[in-house]
């Protein structure tokens, strides 16, 4: 992996995963997929390589949010709905910080909406865990704004009647410059996905795909089936031609506007056919349809969809302050007492 | 300029009113007026009044915008009834005369008063004529004619000329006050820079306004105002707004920590998140949120950071704040947040004054959440105001409320400006880094825990919403504990009454009557109460800052008196305070909401009425 280059400043030492191991006892149920989410980010920031104390992990309520307390960083656990905000506010006050945002599909897109959608906008140089489980955990099984429509919950007993968001397309329609989505089954892609999270300048935002094992069990079975799963999921690569199957044998190709699923080999169609994932693209348009591609009709994509440069909150608020401190008269408070009309009385 | 009038009247002190279409200039007029007058020796206080709406329709009563002005020797409030009135059409004088004293000499543009605008602003006859104003001492100035007139040679069109007429009408004002000109001229050749021909037009038609007023009949004598007996030193004019942004900067400076402000914008409060927004030169981070909620919480944030702070708002502003409120309580961060009040409930009286936010100050939180809460008294004093609620807040690791209103926010009036090396440093209680850290130990004395800045090296550590066990900072439902904590808490808070000053007493320490009050009605209070005492009478005056914690002697001033009203500008929310506080204490209250300060006359009013009741 490429190394990553910014400003925060990083650790002269290797640093291991013990490093940011936390004595707390780790509170979710057995079984649940945020343990996995959490071996993965342990894995990365060692590999990420700043300081251990130049990160910070911000959560909001829900089980995920329960996070900063099992990693041991600086860690700030939030009220429903406003660790986008909160973690804006950490961000934007000490840039040199790796800032950590874990929130759920309930506390990022229900109650904390408005945070969501803005934070993306303004494209602050954070990192989003969006631990999308299409149910409140904490709470006992409601539904949440990705529960499938239909869905029966304990406030759905006979089916939800609202229309579900799919995360990717609400983090592009904010003019999001990243985008990834992970398994908590597959934890290798998850650690890549992470550093290439870590590595953008911007916010990033992976959607992990987790299992909620007591009140939504099986949301995911049809990704992770051994069997089945080779069909139905696309493993995004920069710069490679988009192949996936089993035997490799089916591709996404570019048919007039819209996407759509071939066989290689049938009909005379090749690699050469298929389209190449290009995640640095800055025109979102096929980053957009590669994130609502769904199962059945398509592969689900998962791997780093978009990953664009633009500038960031952060560094435009640095270099704002330099140019106007630069040119400003006023150094100090004395100097702003003092300027404009002032007289004396004798 | 012609010689003047040798009939010259000497006033200790006198109120101008200035009332036009939210259009006319009127805020530039009372500006540059108040300008000049400070400039020539006068003490000064203000305050504009302007609707909610932008540019409501032409004419219209809802469209009138005002400024108010007292100056003179000594002032303390913006002043009751006006000894001149201007107003610019029929709306203006229709809404405003009931603020003009009888016999104040009122000023119009006679050519604004036709048939139609004389209907819209629900006259039935023209008032210029039909002895609406027999009492008064009219002025009538055909102020469009005589601009048309003045710049007939300038080429410009007929809306610049028609534009410039509240020159003309300041023109009138400085003769009147025997007032130069010249600092009005210097402003509009800075202004119109690039435009010459347009401060031309301005300077033309102030000095046609200054003449007219020499020639015309009406004006049988100028008046003289008394120099200020202002303490020595260097001065400016600030508003309450623009005060309480400086203090957060100075305090942010002193404390040697990056100012961070996390805001929406609402009316009153707006201008104070503009005012911060212009100083990245002194490395301010002003951060416009998406809503107040994201105000409030990135500014929590910020101050897990390590950054001094804030977050400004109103009234409703702070009902969408108060849960976030509880978690820079229960996670003891400083965070200093400002209510500029307005009327309420709900959206209220938007550019309105209030003070019924204090209830919802104090205890509008979910579970035991107490905070400091600081009233700031008068436009300068919201600059000491708000470097003491962030100092207490940064050095008691604490939130903090600095409530202040609209009437001192958009008020302004003569600021002694103090030098920074004169203030007290803040010592905000940082942890060193690579020293043991555990996140709720606390000083013995103050209660204060250490603020660990993340990236400092060895002080890595979690807090947040949940409970946590006291010294170690792990989440808790314990009750003990929990019961701890609360306890923990508001006796950190209660213990700030040990630095804070005395609460002093304006007048005898004891006496037939206390007035008490708190905010920005100091001012009227104060007048009130020295005219109370000229008159031989024993009314003395207890006016508070500070609300939470209160002064410890408190019990004590409140003692000496055979009665204590208090004054508020709501239904008695401190009174309600102080009667859960120091129940032995009979109280009267006095209570105004009508979105408007006390007037001096009602006031002394009120006092002599009680005094008399046995």
């Amino acid at each position: 992996m490429k190394p990553i280059i910014n400003t925060i400043e990083r650790s002269p030492i290797q640093l291991t995963a013990e490093d940011f191991k936390s004595d707390q006892m780790v509170k979710w149920c057995p079984g649940c997929g945020d343990h996995a989410i959490l071996k993965a980010v342990e894995k990365v920031l060692p590999e990420i390589g700043y300081k251990k104390e130049n990160f910070a992990f911000i959560s909001g309520i829900g089980c995920s949010s329960r996070f900063p307390y099992y990693v041991h960083t600086y860690g700030f656990h939030g009220i429903h709905g406003r660790a986008n905000a909160i973690a804006s506010g950490v961000k934007i006050a000490k840039p040199g910080l790796s800032v950590w945002i874990i929130t759920g599909d309930g506390d990022a897109m229900a109650i904390g909406g408005n945070h969501f959608i803005h934070l993306i906008r303004r494209n602050i140089d954070v990192n989003l865990l969006l631990f999308n489980n299409q149910i409140y955990g904490l709470t006992k099984g409601q539904y949440s704004p990705t529960s499938p429509l239909g869905s029966h919950t304990k406030t759905s007993p006979y089916g939800t009647i609202e229309h579900p968001f799919n995360p990717g397309e609400l983090v592009l329609g904010s003019q999001g410059t990243f985008f990834a989505r992970g398994l908590d089954m597959n934890p290798k892609l998850l650690t890549e996905i992470m550093f290439e999270a870590a590595k953008h300048d911007g916010t990033s935002v992976v959607e992990v795909l987790q299992n909620c094992v007591i009140f939504n069990d099986g949301a995911y079975n049809f990704l992770t089936d051994k069997e089945k799963r080779d069909e139905r999921i696309i493993i995004l690569r920069h710069g490679e031609p988009m192949v996936f199957g089993k035997e490799k044998n089916k591709g996404i190709r570019l048919n007039g506007t819209r996407l759509e699923v071939v066989s290689l080999g049938e009909g005379g169609i090749t690699e050469s056919d298929l389209l190449v994932h290009d995640q640095y693209s800055k025109d979102p348009g096929i980053h957009l349809m590669l994130a609502k591609m769904s199962f059945p009709d398509f592969p689900v994509a998962l791997g780093v969809i978009r990953s664009a440069q633009f500038p960031t909150y952060d560094d435009l608020m640095e270099e704002q302050i330099a140019q106007i401190k630069a040119r400003s008269p006023i150094k100090c408070m004395d100097d702003l007492l003092n300027s404009g009309e002032t007289w004396e009385v004798e | 300029m012609t010689e003047k009038k040798t009939n010259i009247k000497e006033l200790d002190d006198a109120v101008i009113r200035l009332s036009g279409d939210s259009g006319d200039g009127m805020q530039l007029i009372g500006t540059l007026f108040s300008d000049t007058v400070a400039f020539t020796g006068n003490d000064l206080a203000t305050f504009p009044d302007f609707p909610a709406e932008i540019r409501a329709p032409q004419n219209t009563v809802a469209g009138v915008s005002g400024f108010q002005l007292n100056f003179g020797k000594r002032v303390y409030t913006s002043g009751d009834l006006s000894d001149v009135l201007v107003a610019m059409n029929p709306a203006s004088l229709k809404t405003n005369l009931k603020w003009a004293k009888k016999g104040a000499t009122i000023i119009v543009d006679e050519d604004s008063f036709d048939e139609k605008s004389i209907q819209k602003a629900g006259y039935a006859s023209d008032p210029l004529y039909d002895g609406t104003l027999a009492a008064y001492n009219l002025i009538k100035a055909p102020m469009q004619k005589m601009a048309l007139q003045t710049l007939k040679e300038l080429k410009l069109d007929q809306k610049s000329i028609l534009r410039t007429k509240n020159m003309f009408a300041l023109g009138v004002l400085y003769y009147l006050f025997n007032k130069p000109l010249d600092h009005t001229n210097k402003f509009i050749e800075q202004k119109f820079k690039k435009n010459a021909l347009v401060a031309e037009a301005n300077k033309l038609v102030l000095l046609a306004g200054y003449n007219f007023a020499d020639t015309i009949e009406a004006i049988q004598s100028t008046i003289q105002i008394s120099r200020s007996k202002l303490p020595k030193g260097k001065y400016r004019n600030i508003t309450g707004n623009i005060a309480t942004a400086w203090g957060l900067i100075a305090a942010a400076e002193k404390a040697g920590l990056p100012l961070f402000l996390g805001s929406y914008p609402i009316t009153p409060a707006t201008e104070i998140l503009m005012e911060l927004a212009k100083h990245r030169n002194l490395g301010v981070k002003t951060f416009q949120a998406e809503d107040e909620i994201a105000g409030v919480s990135s500014a929590i944030g910020a101050s897990f950071a390590g950054a001094m702070a804030c977050t400004t708002t109103s009234g409703p502003g702070l009902s969408l704040k108060l849960e976030a409120l509880g978690l820079a309580v229960i996670t003891e961060l400083p965070l200093v947040v400002v209510d500029v009040q307005r009327g309420g409930p709900s959206t209220g009286l938007p550019t309105k004054s209030e003070q019924a936010d204090l209830l919802q100050a104090l205890f509008g939180r979910n579970g035991e959440a107490p905070m400091i809460v600081i009233a700031a008294s008068s436009p300068v004093d919201c600059f000491y105001a708000a470097f003491e609620t962030a100092r207490y807040s940064l050095e008691h690791m604490t939130p903090a409320i600095l409530l202040t209103d609209g009437y001192i926010g958009f008020g302004s009036e003569l600021f002694l400006i103090p030098q920074m090396a004169d203030i007290p440093e803040i010592k905000p209680p940082l942890a060193k880094p690579n020293t043991p850290f555990k996140p709720y130990a606390r000083d013995p004395e103050t209660l204060v825990r250490q603020w660990a800045i993340p990236g400092a090296e060895g002080l890595r550590h979690r807090i947040g919403g949940l409970e946590k066990t006291d010294i170690e900072g792990q989440v808790s439902t314990d009750p003990l504990n929990h019961e701890k904590m609360v306890k923990y808490r508001a006796e950190k808070v209660k213990r700030i009454a040990k630095r804070l000053p005395k609460q002093d007493i304006f007048g005898d320490p004891e006496g037939d009557l206390l007035v008490v009050s708190w905010g920005g009605t100091k001012g009227s209070v104060h007048t009130a109460v020295e005219f109370m005492q000229s008159e031989g009478k024993k009314v003395s005056h207890a006016h508070f800052r500070y609300i939470n914690p209160l002064p410890e002697n408190t019990l004590e001033v409140l003692s000496g008196f055979k009665k204590i009203l208090v004054c508020e500008l709501n239904m008695g929310q401190f009174v309600q305070y102080l009667r859960m506080n120091f129940p032995q204490i009979p109280y009267i209250q006095y209570n105004k909401v009508q979105g408007l300060p006390f007037t001096i006359t009602e006031l002394t009013e009120k006092f002599n009425e009680i005094l008399m009741e046995k």
